[in-house]
């Protein structure tokens, strides 16, 4: 239960086409995060998965089965909003019991599985209050509670921690894969950030308007990104490109590497640039160098260094590490 | 020093609002006076504010030579019938207009407000016609038709404004859910909307109450509501400032009291949801 294929799905909004043409494959349980930056259609393929816009062409298969023309409430399919999109009018008891109900559960059975999804969200003590007397993370508590009661072919999450602040937001990420492994159930996860995406998901999907750059898993995604979009998009800081001579000199039309992958020495190194604006991490350090020819580079070193701003400094690429792309952008491999 | 200010400016603000609210409040003040003085003193020069010889004389008489409950009893009938049919008609318009537009949407709800920009008089004959043609003058089932008709557009861009105020996430949600079109009206929007439906309950009770043309031309006495009660009573002929102004007090009276106890929907009514 749970696999969802998108064959050859297009999507127009009048004459714009939104999404092109998309092939995919979501498996059984597994933990899919849509990642690309705002605008690129991530939403709209979420939604067209779950019902709420029509493909213009294409076919959706959930389990297999042609769902194409379902409407949404027949897909089995749970969805945590951006907005939580929670009923204001309703007790969180309420908002939780309200799948249920509408899938005609008795009454008993709807409040033994409202405890549970309570117990396991710690909401048991805020079930008569309405959505507007809870916090931030707790009403995103209460969408997910309404999602998992029901026991749904698939969760898809809309950007659901964008509104939490950042130390919310770790939490609630670490509490969602906790979920997934409890669960085993399949999850596609919408996000626009790539540390989101990294940690928690099982197989990445990257998207850049409208179309799908590159699948799979993170680290394949990090240490062998297909094109310089993919490239650019994971990892953080983003990879440093050179291009001209000091790339011809790779047979390539752009080089890319990562901050982490520059060594720094006081001479001997093949770059030589002038150190510019240190960040300080605590446990790393990111410096910005200024080169005379491939232009401002970042690189990533530990917690403890000796140069300053102003200083001279030599750089080694990890030859290991060095990304080539033709001119067309794609990985030369 | 900026306390000093802000305090003064709320001084004024607050003088100004009362300025202006007894401005506006003086003529229904002065009509209930007046409806308790004595023809003669009703025209006194120069009017006497408070100390007059207070008395019911005119109600009594108001009350023998017209018949006020039929009066009251049509202007109910008409108010609240053309506004239930008002409601049944627009919040399916307005739902539609608000959930699922169409390219076309805003134009039709700009030639829907267009309606109201003509003036009524311009349609009497036509209309006057048309009802005496389907016996539908004096009748207060034509009345309730007409100003169903009239107001419909209000009721529709009420309602369009306070549904556009629900996000439509939330519907998806109760898609999502499983709620089938039925239930998520039923469970969902209306629900939410309720607020925003009893502020154009009531306005629109209160604008069919207090509408005069229409009531004015289209009845004769069986179906004449409080309006043709109260126009009754001003001729040109005589001195009635008194009875007329205690007509109109028993005829405003009702509708004061609903606006009085529902004081906050309609607040919210009158300036479209702008106040929360
Ligand atoms: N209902 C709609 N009508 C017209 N254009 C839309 C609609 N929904 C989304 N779009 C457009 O489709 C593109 C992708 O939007 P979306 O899927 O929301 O992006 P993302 O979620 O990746 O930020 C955007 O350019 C957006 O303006
Ligand atoms: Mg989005």
């Amino acid at each position: 239960m749970g696999s969802i294929t998108l064959r050859q799905v297009n999507k127009k909004f009048g004459e714009v086409a939104v999404i092109p043409s998309i092939d995919l494959e979501v498996e059984e349980g597994e933990f899919v995060v849509f990642v690309g930056p705002s605008g690129c259609g991530k939403s709209t393929l979420l939604r067209l998965i779950a019902g709420l816009e029509d493909v213009t062409s294409g076919a959706v298969l959930i389990d297999g089965k042609d769902a194409t023309r379902l409407p949404p409430a027949k897909r089995k399919l749970s969805m945590v909003f951006q907005s939580y999109a929670l009923y204001p009018h309703m007790s969180v008891r309420a908002n939780i019991a309200f799948p249920l109900k509408m899938a005609g559960m008795p009454k008993a059975e709807i409040d033994a599985k409202v405890a549970d999804a309570a117990e396991t969200l710690n909401l048991t003590d805020y079930l008569d209050r309405k959505p507007r007397q809870l916090s931030g993370g707790q009403r995103q508590r209460v969408a997910i509670g309404r999602a998992i009661v029901r026991q749904p072919s698939a969760f898809l999450f809309d950007e659901p921690l964008s509104n939490l602040d950042a130390s919310l937001r770790v939490q609630m990420r670490l509490e969602i894969a906790e979920l997934h492994q409890q669960l085993g159930a399949t999850m596609i996860y919408v996000t626009h950030d790539q540390v989101e995406a990294m940690t928690m998901a099982d197989k990445i999907v990257v998207l850049n308007k409208g179309r799908v750059e590159q699948v799979g898993s993170p680290l394949e995604l990090y240490r062998a990104p297909a094109n310089l979009f993919v490239a650019g998009f994971i990892g953080s800081p983003r990879m440093n490109f050179i291009r001209g001579q000091a790339a011809a000199a790779y047979g390539a039309a752009t080089i890319g590497v990562r901050p982490e992958h520059i060594q720094i020495s006081t001479e001997g190194g093949i770059w030589q640039g002038t150190v510019g604006v240190t960040e300080h991490l605590g446990s790393d350090t990111f410096l910005h160098i200024h080169t005379e020819d491939l232009g401002t580079l970042t690189v990533r070193a530990g917690g403890y260094v000796d140069f300053g701003p102003g200083d001279t400094i030599s750089l080694t690429p990890d030859p290991g590490r060095i990304h080539r792309f033709d001119s067309d952008g794609r990985a030369i491999r | 020093m900026a306390r000093r200010v802000t305090r003064t400016r709320k001084w004024a603000v607050t003088i100004v609002a009362w300025v202006i609210g007894i401005l506006i409040f003086f003529p229904i003040l002065w009509t209930i006076l007046t409806s308790f003085k004595t023809e003669g003193e009703a025209v006194a020069m120069p009017p006497s504010l408070l100390f007059f010889d207070w008395t019911l004389e005119n109600y009594r008489e108001v009350q023998q030579r017209s018949n006020y409950f039929m009066h009251f009893l049509n202007s109910v009938t008409i108010s609240l019938g053309s506004t239930a049919i008002g409601l049944v008609i627009a919040i399916p318009a307005a739902w539609a207009m608000a959930f699922q537009p169409t390219k076309r949407t805003k134009d039709l709800l700009m030639w829907m407000l267009s309606t109201k920009m003509m003036p009524a008089v311009g349609v009497l004959v036509p209309i006057y016609l048309i009802f005496r043609d389907t016996g539908l003058l004096d009748s207060r089932l034509g009345l309730t038709i007409i100003l169903t008709l009239i107001d419909l557009p209000i009721i529709i861009w009420m309602l369009y404004t306070y549904f556009k105020e629900i996000p439509g996430e939330i519907l998806e949600a109760a898609r999502m859910d499983g709620a089938t079109l039925v239930a998520e009206i039923v469970h969902v929007l209306t629900p939410m909307a309720i607020p925003g439906i009893a502020s154009t309950l009531l306005l629109n009770v209160i604008l069919a109450w207090n509408e005069a043309f229409w009531t004015l031309n289209l009845t004769a006495a069986q179906a004449a509501p409080l309006t043709a009660f109260i126009a009754s009573y001003s001729s040109p002929e005589g001195l009635f400032y008194a009875k007329l102004s205690a007509a109109s007090t028993m005829a405003i009276a009702p509708i004061l009291i609903l606006g009085w106890f529902s004081q906050k929907q309609l607040v919210r009514g009158l300036t479209f949801g702008a106040v929360k």
